[in-house]
């Protein structure tokens, strides 16, 4: 199963089927790897968007967010099929709709943007061609023996060209039998609320979302540390 | 001619290979893996990889104090390298050319007093470089000639021994699943190494309380073995700063600055985690406090390669570690994926590289033996470079359930894989910590693990403080 996870090509029609039903807008994109065997053995091809993809989300910037400043995406969630597909089709969709349960009301998710042959950074560029202030990608992971269907969550605030992982707060083993939709969800947008207070993610960035709200603690705090 | 001339180049039949400088020898004289394919450094054809080990062989040790390939005013490892450099200790070794060393190494002048001595005398780049011009055995041989011994709670890498790391991990880091795992992996003789948990939260007080599970363990059955939560280095500064009980900082590090800096560390970073750690004294017959984590391709993933090869920036990473006396630095070897390590043939060939390097060096050195499920490689695989590497010395190897991380998505080794090397090769767990087992009446007074009943201890005892 784990091995068959990183060859099986994610069906994304049903995917966007299901987001549809959901309320959701999607767009679809694709990574500068054409195909899985060159995924596997250029990473760099997968963390950018092929020409296409960049033009249709210029284009869809220039359309919508332009003229319309107030309407700009808070959060933006894009889908990678990263190692397993199997873990999207299983995961992705139940965790948005937890996300769309959960997020504050006056925050602007955007459109759902679906990446194939994608890796983590890719959701950079689409980010900043979409002018998001937050982007959270929700990838494949590895898949093990026993966890073939695991999802991965990573957040970049003010994602840009050339981010390093040194940017991004990570959640792993998004699934039933590891952290629950809902928890997940949560965590996320902890997440969010305390880059958007500090500006930033990533190291300087702490997850205490279990220690009570995060307006207790003095950023200055966090950061020094 | 090589070296002295600053010209680098090789005729073979009708042909001369050039070579733009040291760098460009080194990555086209190194064995083929898809990173240095990836990085664009490889030779291209298997004559101009020849040609570049021949011309890599005339090159005399020192050349590598002279050209320095990653620039000492850019980069911190390169100045740690050189500034550290202990010219004494060269001095016995600072005549030969890599194909000497090479022949210095295998010979029997190297004894294993005489390669503690020139350790230190020893830059990265000086192992990484004969290491390209040795076969696997050649590797095995000399490694296995290497001593470093380390201490905390207990003695690791004195010869005949192999230790474990007990890696209880868990999806949700939930305190009963990681119990389970760590009663499971104690019954079986792992854990003299460490125990440590890779965490799937940065969350502090989820993290303060995983110190405590475990550090509660080992108080309660007086186990004399040491844990490691492996969280970025910060937030372990942090929980020291809380008060946590911390045995060993964990990091995971790599060959350059730039690398390091898409990590969120430098070496002063680490200088002043080791510090917090040491003003703890929670080390009984020893100092080293230090737990690293390495890999090739590390540094090429974080566009932060200079254009040297992998297996060199590795070997880098390895001054930094030597820097800070570590108990325990781990190669988590096939771990970053195919598109630095292709198949079970390259990560073998790298685990043997890496192990040898860090021994050579002077550095504790262990391997994650492991594999992920997109890579060509199986268990088979395993099965093959855990056995040449307890036949070189191997200071320590993973053990966890079933071989299959449950947490991190990957395939390594499992508790029976060291049970296994014990019993093939004759080799036994840190002596204090087989002490214990013998005491616990977990292995009997032959070195062997017993049937363990529902009424042992451990599990007696254990499972009430984890009642929910």
């Amino acid at each position: 199963m784990a091995r068959d996870a990183v060859h099986l090509a994610l069906d994304v029609n049903s995917l966007t089927d299901q987001l549809h039903a959901q309320g959701l807008t999607t767009l679809q994109v694709h990574s500068r790897a054409t195909d899985r065997h060159s995924y596997l053995l250029r990473p760099d091809l997968g963390r950018r968007l092929d020409e296409t993809s960049v033009s249709l989300l210029q284009q869809y910037s220039q359309h919508h967010y332009f003229h319309h400043p107030e309407k700009n995406i808070d959060l933006l969630l894009v889908i990678g099929d990263g190692l397993s597909s199997t873990a999207v089709s299983q995961q992705a969709a139940k965790l948005i709709a937890e996300i769309q349960l959960q997020i504050p009301p006056h925050w602007n998710l955007g459109p759902i943007v679906i990446a194939q042959q994608a890796r983590v950074a890719l959701a950079d560029e689409a980010s900043e061609l979409l002018n998001a202030r937050m982007v959270a990608m929700l990838i494949g992971e590895r898949p093990g023996l026993s966890s073939p269907d695991s999802l991965g969550i990573y957040l970049t605030y003010n994602a840009k060209l050339g981010c390093t992982d040194a940017d991004r707060n990570c959640i792993s083993n998004v699934r039933p039998e590891g952290l629950v939709y809902a928890a997940a969800a949560k965590k996320l947008l902890w997440l969010c609320a305390a880059a958007l207070r500090m500006q930033c993610s990533g190291i300087a960035l702490k997850d205490e979302s279990d220690t009570g709200s995060f307006i207790a603690v003095a950023p200055a705090s966090l950061t020094e540390g | 001619m090589c070296g002295d001339t600053m010209s680098y180049k090789h005729t073979l039949g009708v042909q001369t290979y050039e070579f733009r400088d040291l760098k460009d020898v080194m990555a086209k004289a190194s064995p083929a893996r898809s990173g240095d394919y990836l990085a664009g450094v490889a030779a291209a054809t298997y004559v101009e990889r020849m040609a570049a080990r021949m011309c890599l062989a005339d090159v005399p040790l020192a050349q590598f104090l002279q050209e320095l390939l990653i620039p000492y005013e850019s980069d911190e490892v390169t100045r740690l390298i050189i500034d550290t450099h202990d010219k004494q200790a060269f001095a016995e070794i600072s005549h030969l050319t890599v194909a000497d060393f090479r022949n210095w190494l295998l010979s029997d002048i190297a004894t294993t007093e005489t390669l503690a001595r020139v350790a230190r005398g020893i830059t990265p780049e000086m192992a990484a470089a004969v290491s390209k011009l040795m076969r696997n055995q050649d590797l095995i041989l000399v490694a296995k000639k290497c001593s470093v011994i380390t201490r905390f709670r207990n003695t690791i890498g004195l010869a005949g021994h192999i230790s474990a790391r007990l890696q209880p991990n868990h999806p949700t880091d939930d305190p009963r699943g990681i119990a389970a795992s760590l009663i499971d992996g104690l019954l079986y003789g792992s854990g003299d190494a460490v125990i440590g948990i890779n965490p799937a939260t940065d969350n502090l007080s989820a993290l303060m309380e995983l110190y405590y599970l475990v550090d509660g363990v080992i108080q309660q059955f007086e186990i004399p073995t040491q844990s490691c939560i492996l969280t970025h280095v910060t937030n372990q500064i942090q929980l020291i700063e809380k008060g946590a009980p911390v045995d060993l900082v964990f990091q995971s590090i790599a060959g350059t600055e730039l690398a390091n800096k898409s990590f969120g560390i430098d070496i002063a970073l680490l200088a002043e985690a080791r510090d917090a750690a040491l003003s703890l004294k929670r080390g009984t017959i020893g100092d080293n406090v230090m737990y690293f984590e390495t890999g090739q391709g590390s540094a090429l993933s974080a566009n932060a390669n200079h254009g040297v090869d992998q297996q060199t920036c590795e070997a880098r990473a390895y001054a930094i570690a030597r820097h800070l006396s570590p108990l325990l630095t781990n190669t988590v070897v096939g771990f970053i994926g195919p598109e630095y390590l292709y198949d079970g043939k390259q990560i073998i060939r790298a685990g043997l590289e890496d192990h040898f390097c860090g021994k050579l060096l002077g550095v504790p050195l262990g391997c994650d033996v492991c594999y992920t499920n997109h890579a060509e490689a199986d268990q088979d695989d395993m099965d093959t470079l855990m056995t040449l590497l307890a036949n070189a010395g191997l200071t320590f190897l993973m053990g966890i359930p079933g071989a299959d991380d449950i947490m991190l998505n990957y395939q390594t080794t499992s508790f029976h894989d060291t049970l296994y090397l014990r019993k093939i090769l004759g080799l036994k767990a840190a002596p204090e910590f087989e002490q214990w087992l013998k005491k616990m009446n977990i292995m009997d007074s032959a070195g062997q693990v017993r049937p363990i009943s529902q009424q042992h201890p451990l599990l007696q005892q254990f499972p009430n403080r984890l009642a929910p």
